[in-house]
């Protein structure tokens, strides 16, 4: 969840009211927001930098809510005090409008076909007559950030840039060229270079260098001008000094260069309509009307549910028919792209915990997934036998699965996975050894012997399954003692068959001949045949096996696979 | 305090008693017999003095030289003809220190002071010795004769009658008995098991949750989850390098999930963004059982005729996010899914309720969420009286659409939804702090040993 942080006293004023610390959370509940935490900018700077350096930090209290990720909307002071205006119906809904100049053209924005090959899209606006002060305007620089790192994806699919429209002059042409021929002073630079020099400059920035992939290899960058060849900016990386905006500006010019359109389009919408309020003519912009048919989710009239629905910010309207409704999406709103997303507004207008609950009459009867209740039934049954159940975990190292099982990774049919953050998540399992191994090694104070065992999922590759891989149920078991109790081991194999009701015999029943398996010791281990087919192994483990998992005592392992026995 | 009987009816009783006294040690008593290094040294020396080389080379030589200097007995000339030599410096010397080992000797110590004696024992001349003695006196049941007590009854006794005559040591009710030589059941398996009954007596049916590996389309995309989603990251999920993906879909759904992201359809918008096959085609480790629940759900609208179903599963899955003392990358998502004619939300909170019922909890709230995949979303809340506030218990909501109706479900079918982790109640009814403690092969063992039964609703 993005989280925005407020001036808790500047968000009162606009509210209106002051509300205690319980309130606040409560409207939170109510709205679908989190107060995630009270806290100043002294706070902060304590807390990450030790209390010397907090000195002379501003002690403002700051709320830091946490807003869902799709409401665009709310990640700034100005949003979330129309939303929650509206929602206490201390506001009417705001319908923005789009308006022309007094005087002239509007502006245009010429984009070149050279932009194709980097950064095909573009969307501009104005905002005109605004008023500034030194609040609105870290609003406005942080609302920005804040898009920027949310749904532009860091920059990747959208980039703002914002100007000082009375500094330059339209028609503004979005195009694309090589490095070496965009020259420019960036912003608070005071000298100019060439984007080639500029790549290398913000190499040490700690703050722009992480989006210079985005553009760095190819043939052309991205470039604004103005009708005088000035450079607005250079997105995603960085605006012209020239065009910077001051607390003075009076009209600022917006464009979104992008690699995804509709975000453009939704990233322009929402600079525009969170900032309109301080133009002189407020809340100037357009949007589109959805009709919502009658099948809603709750029992009320029509007429109540438009009521519901305008408090959402959702303008709505019961049509002549009595039975439907217009509703009006404002362009802040790019959230709703389907009725049931107005179907939610107007069931938290109408407050969910108002709802009453009521039962399903769905009628069913349970059933177990079979490999399942074989599987509970079997846990309790060896818990009985005296083993202890263990649960380790199903991403691993190669190493545990294969050189410290005296084995070759290759011979393992083992899933890789690609982007492990430590060795650790390597692969996935395929086998449940050393998960119980490794079980044994961080419990070495226990007293012995020690007994485990672990029925669970390992996976394997497999090209009949439409993913290439598949799950298997297997029971694994260790014994660890001062003598390998071999025998112990083959006694548990011996209880499991009686318990699967499978009786010792060849052909019918299930037998144990010698075999050869690097993980074990030479002329103690065996496998193990059920029905004719090969169903696991037991045995003790090789020395150099209980070496590898850092144990010192013998340990003789079972380990079966239960699929065939559903 | 003994081990001569046991409260009450002894035949003896001992008490202890310690005390201490000086000694001379072996060094000590030498010095007691041929006197001081330093006064050997004073005598040694001859009125003409003596190199020093050859005192240095006497068995007392080197402490003695040292002590007799700092006593300012003897004074050495440095300079000498024939290398320094040692003089006496007084007529008479007064072996102080011999004198008062003779009188500790003798048993008098307690004519030393405290500062004396303590600088002795740093020369570790003196000891001091604590001796231990018991004074046995006569108990309650005292006698010359001696009785055997028994302590078990024998088959013989029982036979032959005899344990009528035997006298039995008495029980010692205050210790701990045997411990039973058994195995255990791991406590999340416990709690997953309790779990499972739950679900079971609401009438739910276990879903296929044994695949870990999943697609991309059926994890992310069917479930109407775009594309550029940051969840899709690979800060967030695991992706293979082999398998990297997979290879089989239904081909007429992949083309409406198609659409509906990219065009919209359905009553729907849609996401308008370039939808691609091939992100759709990669492998991850599944970060949620809902991929498990779109599969059923698709297999559910293939049948002829639509059937309501109850769905749940318990099962693993896994996030490439950062871990702390909470989370860990892999953890069990348990989920419950209705799909019916006419659900509501109403229906929604109360089959949530009657969950929760089973669970010991029954004040529940709910809280506005957001979810890619349902809509309305609801986070549930049950407020926790030991920590006087709310807490969320869980996420739910109703599926979007756009999910439901390209698998081909009729239009009235709504979809209902629930989910929680299965790690965080059990860290909670089992007072664990750290979940490598509970999940794992850091797990404690003797937790696992000592856990007593699951009842989620005591």
């Amino acid at each position: 969840m993005p989280t925005v942080s407020v001036k808790r006293d500047l968000l009162f004023h606009a509210l209106g009211r002051t509300y205690s610390d319980e309130e606040f959370d409560e409207l939170c509940f109510e709205f679908g927001l989190e107060l995630d935490e009270i806290t100043s900018e002294k706070d902060i700077i304590s807390r990450e930098q030790g209390d010397t350096k907090a000195e002379g930090a501003s002690d403002v209290i700051l709320y830091k809510i946490d807003v869902p990720a799709n409401r665009y909307d709310l990640l700034c002071l100005e949003g979330l005090v129309r939303g929650l205006q509206v929602f206490k119906e201390k506001m009417e809904a705001p319908r923005y409008r789009r308006v022309s100049p007094t005087s002239g053209e509007p502006q245009r924005l010429v984009i070149t076909e050279e932009t194709a090959a980097v950064r095909p899209h573009a969307v501009a606006a104005v905002l005109r007559n605004i008023t500034f002060t030194q609040e609105r305007y870290d609003s406005f620089i942080e609302l920005q950030e804040k898009l920027h790192q949310n749904v532009c994806r860091k920059r990747t699919l959208v980039a703002i840039g914002t100007h000082d429209l009375d500094t330059i002059s339209g028609p503004f042409t979005y195009t694309a060229k090589p490095p070496d021929d965009i020259r420019f002073t960036p912003l608070n630079q005071a000298q100019e270079y060439t984007a080639t020099e500029l790549m290398n400059l913000y190499k040490t920035d700690s703050h722009l260098r992480h989006y210079l992939h985005i553009i760095e290899d190819k043939p052309v960058y991205p470039v604004i001008y103005d009708s005088n060849g000035i450079v607005l900016s250079m997105p995603p990386i960085i605006n012209g000094d020239h065009s910077k905006i001051s607390l003075n500006t009076k009209n600022v010019f917006i464009e979104c260069t992008a690699t995804d359109l509709t975000k453009a389009k939704i990233v322009l919408d929402m600079m525009v309509t969170m900032f309109c309020e301080y133009c002189e003519e407020p809340f100037t912009s357009n949007g589109n009307a959805i009709k919502l048919p009658e099948e809603t989710l709750m029992d009320e009239s029509t007429e109540r549910i438009a009521q519901l629905l305008t408090k959402m910010c959702l303008r709505s309207e019961v049509m002549s028919d009595g039975e439907q409704i217009e509703v009006e999406i404002p362009p802040t709103r790019s959230d709703v792209i389907h009725a049931c997303d107005i179907m939610e507004d107007a069931a938290m207008a109408y407050g969910f915990n108002n709802i009453i609950r009521t039962t399903p009459r769905t009628y069913t009867v349970a059933n177990q997934l079979p490999l399942n209740k074989l599987t509970e039934l079997l846990r309790q049954d060896l818990a009985a036998a005296g083993f202890t159940e263990a649960l380790t975990f199903a991403l691993c190292s190669q190493e545990d699965i294969a050189d410290k099982l005296l084995k070759n990774i290759s011979d393992t049919r083992a899933c890789h996975i690609a982007n492990p953050k430590t060795a650790e998540f390597q692969v996935a399992r395929t086998t449940l050894l050393p998960g119980l191994l490794k079980t044994l090694a961080a419990n070495r104070k226990m007293p012995l012997p020690l007994r485990l065992f672990e029925i669970s999922d390992v996976v394997l590759k497999d090209e009949t399954k439409d993913v290439g891989a598949k799950n298997n149920r297997r029971l694994c078991a260790v014994y660890y003692n001062k003598s390998p109790g071999f025998e112990v081991i083959h006694g548990l194999m011996d209880r499991v068959m009686q318990l699967l009701e499978v009786k010792p015999g060849r052909d019918e029943g299930y037998h144990i001949q010698a075999a050869q398996d690097s993980s074990f010791f030479p002329g103690r281990c065996a496998e193990i045949f059920a029905h004719g087919k090969s169903i696991g192994r037991l045995g003790v483990l090789h020395p150099d096996v209980i070496s590898r998992f850092e144990l010192t005592m013998p340990c003789s392992a079972l380990d079966i696979d239960i699929e065939p026995f559903l | 305090m003994d081990e001569a009987g046991c409260g009450g009816c002894q035949v003896i009783s001992a008490e202890q008693r310690s005390s201490k006294h000086w000694e001379l040690t072996g060094e000590g008593c030498e010095i007691a017999e041929q006197g001081s290094h330093e006064a050997r040294v004073f005598s040694s020396i001859p009125d003409e003095g003596m190199p020093q080389g050859q005192l240095m080379k006497l068995a007392f030589g080197k402490v003695g030289f040292s002590k007799a200097m700092s006593n300012k007995w003897i004074r050495l000339d440095k300079g000498h003809e024939g290398g320094p030599r040692v003089f006496r410096t007084v007529e008479n010397i007064e072996d102080s220190v011999r004198d008062k080992l003779l009188v500790v000797q003798k048993g008098q110590s307690s004519q030393l002071e405290e500062k004396e004696k303590s600088e002795l024992k740093k020369r570790k001349l003196l000891s001091e010795v604590t001796v231990k003695s018991y004074w046995i006196t006569k108990g309650s049941l005292f006698s010359t004769t001696i009785t055997k007590q028994e302590t078990e009854l024998t088959p013989e006794m029982i036979a032959s009658g005899s344990w009528k005559e035997k006298k039995f040591k008495p029980y010692n009710f205050e210790a701990m008995g045997v411990a039973p030589d058994c195995g255990h059941l791991h406590p999340l398996m416990k709690v997953r098991t309790q779990f499972r009954q739950i679900f079971l007596e609401m009438g739910f049916t276990e879903m296929p949750t044994n695949n870990f590996i999943e697609s991309s389309f059926w994890n992310f995309d069917s479930l109407f989850q775009p594309q550029q989603h940051p969840a899709r990251d690979q800060h967030d999920t695991f992706f293979l390098s082999d398998p990297a993906q997979a290879h089989e879909f239904p081909l007429d759904y992949l083309e409406r999930v198609r659409k509906v992201h990219s065009e919209g359809g359905f009553g729907s918008q849609g996401y308008k963004y370039d939808w691609k096959i091939e992100e759709a085609q990669k492998n991850i480790l599944r970060t949620h059982t809902t991929a498990v629940s779109a599969r059923m759900l698709y297999k559910l609208a293939q049948k002829e005729k639509f059937t309501p179903v109850k769905y749940f599963s318990i099962d693993r899955v896994f996030r490439n996010e950062t871990l702390d003392a909470t989370h860990l990358a892999e953890f069990h998502q348990i989920e419950g899914v209705v799909a019916d004619y006419g659900l509501t939300l109403g229906d929604l909170m109360g089959i949530l309720h009657q969950f929760f019922t089973k669970l010991g909890i029954t004040k529940l709230r709910f809280k506005p969420a957001y979810n890619p995949y349902t809509e309305p979303s609801m986070e549930v809340f049950s407020y926790h009286e030991g920590l006087k506030k709310w807490v969320e218990v869980g996420n739910s909501g109703v599926f979007r659409p756009e999910m439901l109706l390209p698998m081909g479900l009729p239009e009235g079918v709504t979809v209902i939804a629930w989910g929680l982790s299965l790690e965080r109640p059990t860290m909670i009814k089992y007072g664990i702090n750290n979940i490598r403690e509970l999940v794992g092969h850091k797990v404690n063992l003797q937790m696992v040993y000592d856990s007593p039964v699951c009842r989620l609703d005591a």
